[in-house]
């Protein structure tokens, strides 16, 4: 059997041991599993981006301004120490002030502006007839929108929009959870097909 | 000034990077690139601080009772992968990649699978029809389950159809709702950010 196949299978099973109970051979797997995905991820951000972004440019091609990252990324390892643990801030209050730059126009955009023409559509249909699914869109849209106004008691109309809003999120807390297992379930049907298949050889 | 330095990078690096929006000229695009390569570097040394502090704790922790080998087996862990890429790289046949190919990769879609078991008990204990949403919830589930395995088009043809209209309309409707009060709300927080009203990220040292 090939190594690689038998790592595998034994790597999985020892996962799938948590099922009977938590047991050592699965906090092995699992500590294992972290310590990997740790090491995996330091290797391709060393490659990715120190090595890419800031070595090859900063010492190869002379591109000086790359020290003032280098010098922030630096400060980031001050969090170690009590009496300048503050320097730390600074890097860390550049990536949120730039993230949150980014985010004001690309969530008005994607989140809201896209969304929302996304759900106008037209309720007469070109050969006359009467398109049920824009209406769905249209009063679910609105109705769970309601649902999450909060200036306003939800009494009267209000209240009554926001609880057919509560049945449209239901709906869509539903379908999400469906999609959801059956994602993870195909996921599993691929592990098992992988142990009888590949690693027991059962299924030829 | 332990706050104050904080506060002023956010400011500028908020407006820095919310201005070129409005701005088509190559200058606003290099800045911006710029920016977000910076970004990208201090954000690699963020991971090396976590990896850092994981370290640290992995090796205070082992003097816990019974949490020795758990904690080398994590260590020992971090420490190949990097290894085997400087031994042997990291391009196509590589030990590196033999490595993410025959451990990470099958233990991480394993324990992702794990998670149906908990969810479906979780949902049976918990799912219960004693009101109009719990039971629209429990029945639109269970069209959505059914509807995406292939035997729902041997119960009725219209099974998958069904579930794709669900899927597509009302909760898109849903969906789409959720996603504005999202897009709103993160406005509105990055705003109080760059602001320096909002301040929680200038806590815990």
């Amino acid at each position: 059997m090939d190594i690689g196949v038998l790592t595998a299978g034994i790597l999985t099973l020892a996962i799938y041991s948590f099922l009977y109970k938590d047991n050592p051979v699965y906090k092995m797997a699992e500590s294992w599993l972290i310590g990997l995905s740790i090491g995996y991820a330091l290797v391709i951000f060393w490659q990715t981006t120190i090595i890419d972004i800031l070595i090859v440019p900063l010492f190869k091609d002379g591109r000086v301004v790359l020290v003032i990252p280098f010098a922030l990324g630096l400060l980031m390892f001050s969090r170690f120490s009590r009496g300048s643990s503050w320097l730390s801030r600074i890097p860390i209050a550049f990536m949120i002030g730039a993230g949150a730059g980014v985010a004001i126009p690309a969530m008005l955009y994607a989140r809201t502006l896209k969304q929302m023409s996304a759900s106008v559509m037209p309720l007469i249909t070109e050969n006359g007839g009467f398109n049920i699914e824009a209406l769905v869109v249209a009063v679910g849209l609105l109705s769970t929108l309601a649902y999450f106004y909060f200036s306003r008691e939800h009494k009267g109309p209000i209240g009554k929009t926001a609880k057919l809003g509560t049945y449209f999120l239901m709906i869509f807390f539903g379908a999400t959870f469906g999609y959801t297992v059956m994602s993870r379930m195909s996921t599993f049907v691929g592990r098992v097909d992988f142990l009888l298949t590949d690693f027991l050889h059962v299924i030829r | 000034m332990r706050t104050r330095i904080p506060l002023l990078v956010c400011l500028v690096s908020g407006i820095i990077m919310f201005a070129q929006y409005f701005s088509s000229h190559p200058i606003a695009k290099t800045v911006y690139n710029g920016i977000l390569e910076w970004w990208q570097i201090i954000f690699a040394f963020t991971m090396f601080v976590g990896v850092a502090a994981f370290i640290r704790n992995s090796l205070k922790n082992m003097r816990r009772k019974g949490e020795a080998p758990y904690r080398v087996a994590a260590l020992v862990g971090l420490t190949l992968m990097p290894l085997l890429a400087l031994i042997g790289g990291t391009k196509f046949g590589s030990p590196f990649l033999w490595a993410f190919d025959n451990m990470i990769a099958p233990m991480q879609s394993t324990v992702f699978s794990l998670l149906a078991f908990f969810v479906v008990s979780a949902s049976f204990r918990g799912f219960r029809a004693r009101t109009i949403p719990a039971t629209i919830l429990l029945l639109t589930a269970l069209i959505v389950l059914i509807g995406r395995i292939p035997i729902a088009e041997l119960i009725s043809e219209s099974f998958p159809k069904l579930t794709f209209w669900i899927q597509s309309y009302p909760s898109m409707a849903a969906r789409r709702a959720i996603l504005i009060g999202i897009g709103l709300g993160s406005m509105t927080t990055a705003l109080r950010v760059i602001l320096g009203i909002e301040r929680t990220y200038l806590r815990g040292e």
